[in-house]
């Protein structure tokens, strides 16, 4: 399958196309804006082709695309599984971008990662000869690249091809060899591998800084080297202006993608600051451009190279020279600074202010005196503003003090050689004072933006490891980032339908548009930031960022910043993404905690069943048994029995029965109790009707006992389930009836206690063995009795039944003899006013 | 086994020997109702399947209609609600235990009473009585304007109501609460079926009013409203008279 193919018009083309499927064909010589169109990944990938052709790997894709240039389709398709054939030609390399413009004159704009091809298979390389590869340019074959024809004309003289050439045969090459390597360490063949070389390239503000980049990445493909790249960040950084800092955010993420570390540091001097850096990461070699300063600048106060060299010991340092490529203008970061008027005045302030202390205390103290004051306001000054208005000030103060201070009186003329030395003293000193107080200012400031940032890492980690719902880590985490990062934040997890839904967390205000959601979801697949400053689709006003844990993605954030200016540079997308990847560890241990606590509960559930079908295995053998023996004997020896026994053995089956029904329900009662599935429907009843009706159900079994009922008639109406509580009543009735003698009194009262009503059952038997109240009510305990039978079940089901409604039961014995059971209602609330309706 | 077991020479049923219809699908419980049913004068029609039962009570014109709810296949409900169609045959409904919901859906959908699994044969013959005395009467004269159950008297023509010979004063809706369960004597009323028949079908939601004016008529006729005698709950679902 074809992806896209441009012709150029060719007719050859054409008929080697016949055939195969094609997706996107061209046929302009050269396309009028440069724009061609886009891949449709998804269409390719749900075709899935053997094999997609696409040409011209380095063109950029029309601005609503996915993707602003074709190879990240191309590396997203291969990351989707399909298998591509490109075609590039060799000065669209992004290493080789400076030498093609050195070579030809040209600058190539649509250019592709080294990475693309150190990552392919297979190079196959098409090599003409330069006079061949004339030939066909006259012919009219070949196409040009850039917009002029004229230039690209030029770009074919045979030095140009030649040198192209050598380029080409030798990447190759590289190719060649990396992948003999590679066999040969599959095949465990011995090699000698070079020593670990790791290379440093500092870049500045200037254009030049790119082709340092490039240059330190030829340097490290040539000695197989891990490189990094490093800016240091000066006082001067902030009087860059916008350009300046793009510019810098610009070689740091383009040095990014061409696999180096990228690093800022801060500090005040660029040298001391990169060697340090370097010793600590052993750098064994230093890359720097070569100086662009006029020369008298160079040897008046040293340059950046310089001082390297001449600090670096063991290191190797490599000066790179680059030509400018003339349509860049460089303007001096100097040139750029603007005039802030307002911090001027403070130096003429402040030597008025001495000057007229120094008027005041004249006639009595000495020069010296004077001169001390001065300097008091020199620092004064050096403490609020810049190096500016601070040399001013020493100026002035030495002037001021001239003029006023030495004879000749109000001239600056000097009468002492002497007074001349200490003017100039003075003003020496002034001016360390003013220059080391700026930089401790700056040094001041820039640490504590760096404490600031991790600050704010640490305030919401803090914050993160106090939540446990999921509900209240979103909030934490959208209210940290926005606090720091300044924009507005949604976050979308994935639901049980397989799509991401964007989680109402309390206070954010960002509502994913379409084109974000889209985004989203290719971000959950791919795991790799998209949008505002990223390589795909970085046209968008937002960013949307995977929140990746150990266990794989369990989310995105998207932000959408006040002032997408910020985000540019790649050390703010840095930080956003360990903001996200502290929210994704918090949410994956969320869902660790989550899943514990079912594991916990399948565990406790395990074991209660176990022990469950220990005892009923038992408790059910028990009545089956006295069942099949009386039906059987009944069935053995029908005619013999005379009606009475045969009556007795008849009313045994069926009191046997009577009690295996009890113990299936109750065991039914206590598993769905355990299991979570009893609800609990509260209604508003009169508790009289309750108790009445489980009074009818144990009718039989109460016969032949007194039953004394002890309920108030204004008892008010009580929420309660009824069936429920009518079940807890005929347990503790079961109950008993089970424990105590025929013939004795069961008592049953209610009556308003403290938040609801109180409800016992009392009885007159033997009681509860003292120390076992509380045990009563676990499960399977049995109390003593002459014929206990029954699992133990029953007092354990009132207990759940009773807190489920968010009372409490209990056991007593009385005095007097028998036990007591009592549990409570709470009553809230009232039952719903009625209508009076009736006379 | 869906056979009869009438007698051939006899031409149909017959009031003395009243023809029941069993749909139920487990053979266990059909014989042994079998056997109770036909020494308590009852003649038996089987029907193991929904299909059959719903068949067989268009053709074979029972009396009354017992009914499983958990039959295989078909819901319960719907053989209630297409045999309610056409004929106001008494329908029992055999049901297990703590299904509430669906007793209440059965009776709301025209069943006459029920049975919770496991139960004895005595308490089924006892709600057949109740049920097919009440076909009876609807079938036959406008209604008894009189009833008494224990020391309870109750004259609908007359609105009035004695216990043990003394008047007892109701309140309006009091006695139509209490009319209501006479006319259904012995049966089992659902808390939707009596607020639909004292306040109206608006007031069918409200069940706390209706427990509330059975508590009150409770305590004026009750000796210890905590043991009633006459006025039956059944948790979760209604309320019956005591017919006997």
């Amino acid at each position: 399958m074809v992806g896209a193919v441009n012709t150029h018009g060719r007719p050859e083309m054409d008929r080697l196309l016949d055939g195969l499927e094609c997706l996107s064909r061209r046929s302009t010589q050269h396309s009028v804006d440069g724009a061609s169109d886009p891949l449709d990944l998804d269409a390719i990938v749900a075709r899935r082709p053997f094999l997609l052709v696409v040409d011209e790997l380095a063109r950029a894709n029309p601005p609503a695309s996915r993707h602003p240039k074709r190879w990240q389709d191309v590396e997203e398709l291969l990351g989707a599984g399909v298998s591509v054939l490109a075609t590039l030609n060799i000065y669209e390399l992004e290493s080789l971008k400076d030498v093609a413009y050195r070579l030809t004159d040209v600058v190539v704009e649509e250019t592709v990662p080294d990475r693309m091809t150190e990552q392919a298979d297979e190079i196959a390389l098409v090599d003409l000869p330069p006079e061949e590869l004339l030939d066909r340019l006259a012919e009219g074959k070949v196409h040009l690249p850039g917009p002029d024809p004229e230039r690209g004309r030029r770009f074919f003289r045979p030095g140009n091809l030649m040198a192209l050439r050598e380029l080409a045969l030798r990447r190759t090459a590289d190719h060649v060899d990396a992948r003999m390597r590679r066999y040969m360490r599959d095949q465990a063949i011995q090699t000698t591998w070079p020593v670990t070389e790791r290379i440093l390239a500092c870049i500045s503000a200037s254009p030049h800084a790119t082709q340092v980049v490039r240059a330190a990445k030829r340097f490290a493909d040539a000695l197989r080297a891990e490189w990094l790249v490093v800016y240091v960040e000066t006082p001067s950084h902030a009087r860059l202006g916008e350009p300046g800092r793009a510019r810098v955010a610009d070689t740091l993420r383009l040095a990014e993608q061409l696999g180096a570390e990228a690093h800022v540091l801060s500090g005040e001097r660029v040298p001391e600051e990169v060697l340090s850096f370097a010793r600590t990461r052993n750098v064994s070699k230093i890359v720097v451009g070569k100086p662009v300063q006029p020369l008298w600048r160079r040897l008046l106060f040293g340059s950046i190279a310089d001082a390297l060299v001449r600090g670096s010991d063991e290191t190797d340092v490599y000066v790179i020279s680059g030509q400018e490529p003339s349509h860049v203008p460089y303007v001096s970061p100097a040139r750029m600074r603007g005039f802030p008027w307002t911090d001027y005045w403070r130096p003429l302030a402040m030597v008025g202010a001495c000057t007229a202390i120094g008027l005041l205390i004249f006639p009595y103290f000495a020069h010296s005196t004077l001169v001390l004051v001065y300097l008091l306001g020199v620092v004064a000054v050096a403490a609020r503003s810049g190096p500016g208005p601070s040399l001013l000030g020493c100026v002035l103060s030495v002037g001021a003090f001239d003029f006023f201070f030495v004879p000749p009186y109000f001239t600056f003329a000097v009468a002492e050689t002497q007074d001349l030395l200490m003017f100039g003293a003075m003003f020496i000193v002034a001016l360390v004072i003013s220059g080391l107080t700026v930089r401790i200012r700056w040094l001041a400031d820039s640490a504590r933006q760096r404490e600031r940032r991790t600050a704010a890492l640490y305030a919401m980690s803090r914050d993160l490891a106090s939540a446990r719902e999921v509900a209240t880590l979103l909030e934490v985490s959208v209210r940290h980032v926005r606090e720091v990062f300044r924009g507005h934040v949604a976050v979308l997890l994935p639901d049980p339908g397989g799509g991401l839904r964007p989680q109402a967390v309390g206070g954010s205000a960002l509502v994913p548009g379409p084109r974000e959601l889209d985004l989203s979801k290719w971000v959950y697949l791919h795991r790799q930031p998209a949008g505002l400053g990223t390589g795909t689709s970085p046209e968008l006003e937002a960013l949307c960022l995977p929140l990746t844990a150990s266990r794989g993605t369990l989310g995105v954030l998207i932000f959408r910043p006040e002032n997408p200016q910020v985000m540019q540079a790649p050390e703010q997308l840095h930080e956003l993404e360990t903001f996200c990847g502290q929210v994704a560890l918090a949410l994956e241990r969320a869902q660790l905690a989550a899943e514990a606590q079912q594991a916990q509960v399948r565990v406790e559930t395990e074991s209660m069943r176990s022990a469950l079908l220990s005892s009923v295995s038992h408790d059910l053998r028990t009545p089956l048994a006295s069942i099949t023996g009386t039906a059987s004997s009944l069935l053995e020896g029908d005619a013999t029995f005379d009606p009475a026994t045969r009556r007795m053995l008849l009313e045994t089956l069926s009191e046997e029965a009577e009690r295996l029904s009890r113990l299936v329900r109750n065991l039914l009662d206590m598993t769905r109790l355990q299991s979570g599935a009893l609800r609990v429907s509260k209604e508003w009843h009169p508790l009289e009707e309750v108790i009445g009706a489980a009074l009818g159900r144990m009718e039989r079994p109460l016969r032949g006992r007194p039953v004394v009922t002890r309920v108030p008639e204004d008892l008010p109406l009580v929420p309660i389930d009824d069936v429920l509580i009518e079940q807890v009543l005929i347990n503790l009735l079961e109950n008993a009836v089970k424990y105590t003698p025929c013939g004795s009194e069961i008592e049953l009262t209610a009556h308003v206690s403290e938040g609801g009503v109180m409800v016992g059952v009392a009885d007159r038997g033997a009681g509860i063995p003292p120390g076992d109240e509380t045990r009563l009510f676990e499960k399977f305990y049995r109390g003593r009795s002459t014929t206990s039978h029954g699992a133990g079940l029953g007092l354990a089901i009132c207990r759940g039944i009773v807190e489920a409604h968010g009372g409490r039961i209990w056991a007593e014995n009385r005095s007097g003899g028998g036990a007591s059971f009592q549990f409570t209602i709470p009553v809230t609330g009232r039952p719903p006013d009625m209508e009076h309706t009736d006379g | 086994m869906g056979s009869s077991r009438s007698d051939p020479s006899v031409a149909g049923p017959t009031p003395a020997r009243p023809v029941v219809l069993l749909i139920e699908d487990e053979p266990q419980i059909r014989r042994f109702l079998c056997a109770a049913l036909d020494t308590q004068g009852f003649r038996l029609i089987e029907a193991a399947t929904g299909e059959e039962g719903v068949a067989a009570a268009a053709t074979r014109q029972p009396e009354i209609i017992i009914l499983d709810l958990g039959l295989p296949d078909m819901d319960g409900l719907d053989i209630i609600r297409r045999v309610r169609e056409w004929s106001t045959i008494p329908i029992i409904i055999l049901s297990a235990r703590g299904q509430e919901r669906d007793k209440i859906t059965a009776l709301d959908a025209g069943a006459d009473d029920y049975v919770a699994k496991p139960f004895g044969v005595g308490e089924l013959l006892a709600r057949m009585r109740v049920a097919l005395r009440h076909a009876a009467r609807g079938a036959g004269d406008p209604g008894e304007s009189k009833f008494s159950v224990g020391d309870l008297e109750v004259d609908l023509a007359q609105r009035q109501v004695t216990l043990a010979g003394q008047p007892i004063h109701l309140t309006p809706i009091e006695y139509r609460l209490l009319a209501t369960l006479v006319r259904h004597a012995g049966k089992l009323l659902t808390h939707h079926q009596l607020l639909n028949e004292v306040w109206g079908p608006n007031r069918t939601e409200q069940a706390h009013y209706l427990r509330v004016y059975t508590a009150q008529l409770r305590r004026k006729l009750e000796a210890d409203p905590a043991r009633p005698r006459y006025v039956l709950t059944e948790p979760g679902v209604g309320y019956r008279l005591a017919a006997e």
